[in-house]
């Protein structure tokens, strides 16, 4: 009984995803989400350590002569 | 219907030296090409630097059947004079002047060499070519035979330039220099990434500037590598697909530096003239997606063979230059261009039209066939058919493959987090290091390694592409001639090779007109045979092949 409702909402939320489901079924689906968010987040740190200092100038500084 | 033909891809790497901005560019491009040298050990070999055989070059020949006088081109489609660069660069003396002062640092003695003279141009034992190009190193690549191969000898390009930068950086007498694959300052300048494809001339041109104009201008969705920046100085704020398309201005033309044209017609086969054009293809970004490099090549060799068959879908645009920056500014993919018989449809449209037109003919013909096929057509095409079906639902589906979507997918998370507008120069800085081609700097790189980005080939094939020539085309030859018998080579091109040989009074040159010859199959035996290169030449020049 517990297991098909468990299935009813899972499907009804693949569906059409609408209100934020409070349903514990739906937990690894936001813990994902969470991790995305977080693998995003240190992505974006290591970005700001590979950037060249000093933005400004360096993108100034790139000057090229024409090519082909 | 077929991806496979005979292909080539050529990289004009950005240059920038950050402590010495003023540096001249001319210099610093010889500088990398030296480097390379010096990484392979090619300045130590006896002659040493391989020269270009400029013999059978002729760049202002145009593919509707004139040619430019000499008098009336501008001075950078001089391209088959040996120095051509811009009255302000340095000659080959100068520069070789200007590094007289340098200790060899490795302290390798110089002496056979011109004293010290910066080389300029380099024959790779992969059968590319190295050189300097107006102001920029440049990569071109060794023919290859497909899509997939395009992609691995062209990345292993950007090794070649990697191990460049790496030994000037190792050299405290020189300042650092980086490396870029991208396509534009953002300052109105631009520099090509150009593709090459093999054509029957009996093609008539009028047929290919039909049928590939509207791919062209359409083809950024799949293949761009995005840009920040709107106008050819990037002054707009925004985003666009492609970095080159602003920089287009015309429709047809022979010229590759200034008035861009969307078709380029410079008629210089290096093969044998009256069966083969050379298709110069000058419209594309360069591209460090393998997906979107995949796609480029191998989108485009399917097409080609469409109008070679006289089935490119009829779709002419109405003024062309302007959709094509149109179609790079619409992010959004949902604007309609005009076409002169009056439909109106989004760019993502006409790529379907192009991709159904060669899904139908590849599978009359039994070239989409998984087994039995070619063992590339089906591939390619189940590539853009999964890039196309994923464009149409959003950004987000494509940002693993698709360059220009992964771009801006990192941007729009950057610039969420920090609430910047597009004209921080922190997100033109993100744009312009997602090029460097040093993994530990370039963005795409950082990508790459967190496993965000799709791969087509392996680190390893890139890795031997880097000193191993492709087996199935000319270029074997003179990979294989310049890493057996370099000291001996006194020049190579496209379709020639020229031993030097201390007895014989005379260079040796031997022509390499059929690009499908000089291969593996044909030649690798000869090479194993003789170690010594008048026995070599003996024998392949007595055999009646």
């Amino acid at each position: 009984m517990a297991g098909q409702e468990y299935k009813k909402t899972s499907e009804r939320d693949e569906e059409n995803a609408q209100t934020p489901p409070s349903d514990p079924a739906v937990a690894p689906a936001a813990a994902q989400t969470h991790a995305a968010t977080e693998e995003t987040d240190d992505l974006l740190d290591e970005i700001d350590g590979v950037l060249e200092s000093n933005a400004e100038e360096f993108v100034r500084g790139f000057v090229q002569k024409g090519g082909q | 219907m077929s991806a496979v033909r005979v292909m080539g891809a050529e990289t004009e790497y950005g240059i920038h030296a950050p402590a010495q901005p003023g540096a001249n560019a001319t210099w610093l491009s010889a500088q990398v090409v030296n480097a390379y040298a010096h990484t392979t050990g090619q300045r130590s070999a006896g002659g040493g630097e391989a020269r270009w055989d400029y013999s059978d070059e002729d760049p202002l020949a145009d593919a509707r059947g004139w040619s430019v006088p000499r008098h009336a081109a501008h001075p950078s489609q001089l391209t088959d004079a040996p120095r051509y660069s811009e009255p302000t660069a340095l000659t080959a003396a100068q520069i070789a002047q200007e590094d007289a002062g340098e200790d060899s640092p490795d302290g390798e003695d110089q002496d056979d060499a011109a004293p010290s003279a910066l080389m300029m141009n380099l024959v790779l034992g992969n059968g590319a070519r190295l050189y300097v190009d107006h102001a920029h190193p440049e990569y071109s690549s060794p023919e290859v035979t497909n899509p997939r191969d395009a992609v691995i000898w062209d990345a292993a390009g950007d090794q070649v330039a990697l191990a460049a930068v790496r030994w000037i950086a190792q050299n405290t007498s020189l300042p650092q220099v980086n490396l870029y694959k991208n396509n534009t300052d953002n300052k109105a300048v631009s520099y090509g990434s150009h593709e090459n494809y093999l054509m029957p001339r009996s093609v008539p041109f009028g047929h290919i500037v039909s049928g590939l104009t509207p791919f062209f201008v359409t083809r950024p969705v799949v293949c761009g590598a995005g840009r920040v920046g709107l106008g050819q100085d990037g002054a707009g704020a925004g985003f666009q697909l492609s970095a080159r398309a602003d920089f287009f201005e015309t429709e047809v033309g022979l010229e590759t530096t200034i008035r861009r044209p969307i078709i380029n017609t410079r008629d210089e086969p290096h093969a044998t003239a009256d069966k083969y054009r050379r298709l110069h293809v000058i419209v594309g970004d360069a591209n460090l997606s393998q997906s979107a490099n995949y796609l480029k090549f191998g989108t485009t060799a399917l097409v080609l063979d469409l109008i070679e068959q006289g089935l490119a879908p009829v779709a002419e645009i109405h003024e062309p230059v302007e959709a094509l920056h149109a179609v790079s500014h619409d992010v959004s993919l949902t604007q309609k261009m005009r076409l002169t018989d009056g439909r109106r449809l989004t760019a993502l449209e006409v790529q379907w039209l192009y991709f159904e037109a060669a899904a139908q003919q590849a599978h009359r013909s039994g070239a989409d066939s998984t087994p039995g096929g070619d063992g590339h057509t089906a591939a390619v095409l189940q590539a853009w058919e999964q890039v196309l079906t994923g464009l149409g639902r959003g950004v987000d589906q494509v940002s693993r493959t698709v360059e220009w979507a992964a771009k801006l997918s990192l941007i729009q998370q950057y610039r969420a987090r920090d609430s910047l507008n597009w004209s921080d120069p922190r997100v033109g800085l993100i744009d312009l290091q997602w090029s460097d081609v040093r993994p530990e700097k370039g963005l795409y790189y950082r990508l790459l390694q967190r496993n965000r980005m799709d791969t087509v080939v392996s680190e390893g094939e890139i890795a031997a592409a880097v000193g191993n020539p492709p087996t199935d085309t000319r270029a074997y030859f003179r990979g294989r001639a310049i890493s057996q018998f370099g000291p001996q080579v006194a020049g190579a091109s496209w379709d020639s090779v020229i031993f030097e040989l201390p007895q014989y009074r005379r260079l040796r040159r031997v022509a390499t007109r059929e690009p499908l010859r000089g291969t593996q199959k044909l030649t690798g035996e000869l090479f194993d045979r003789h170690q010594d290169v008048e026995g070599f030449l003996e024998e392949l020049l007595r055999s009646p092949s």
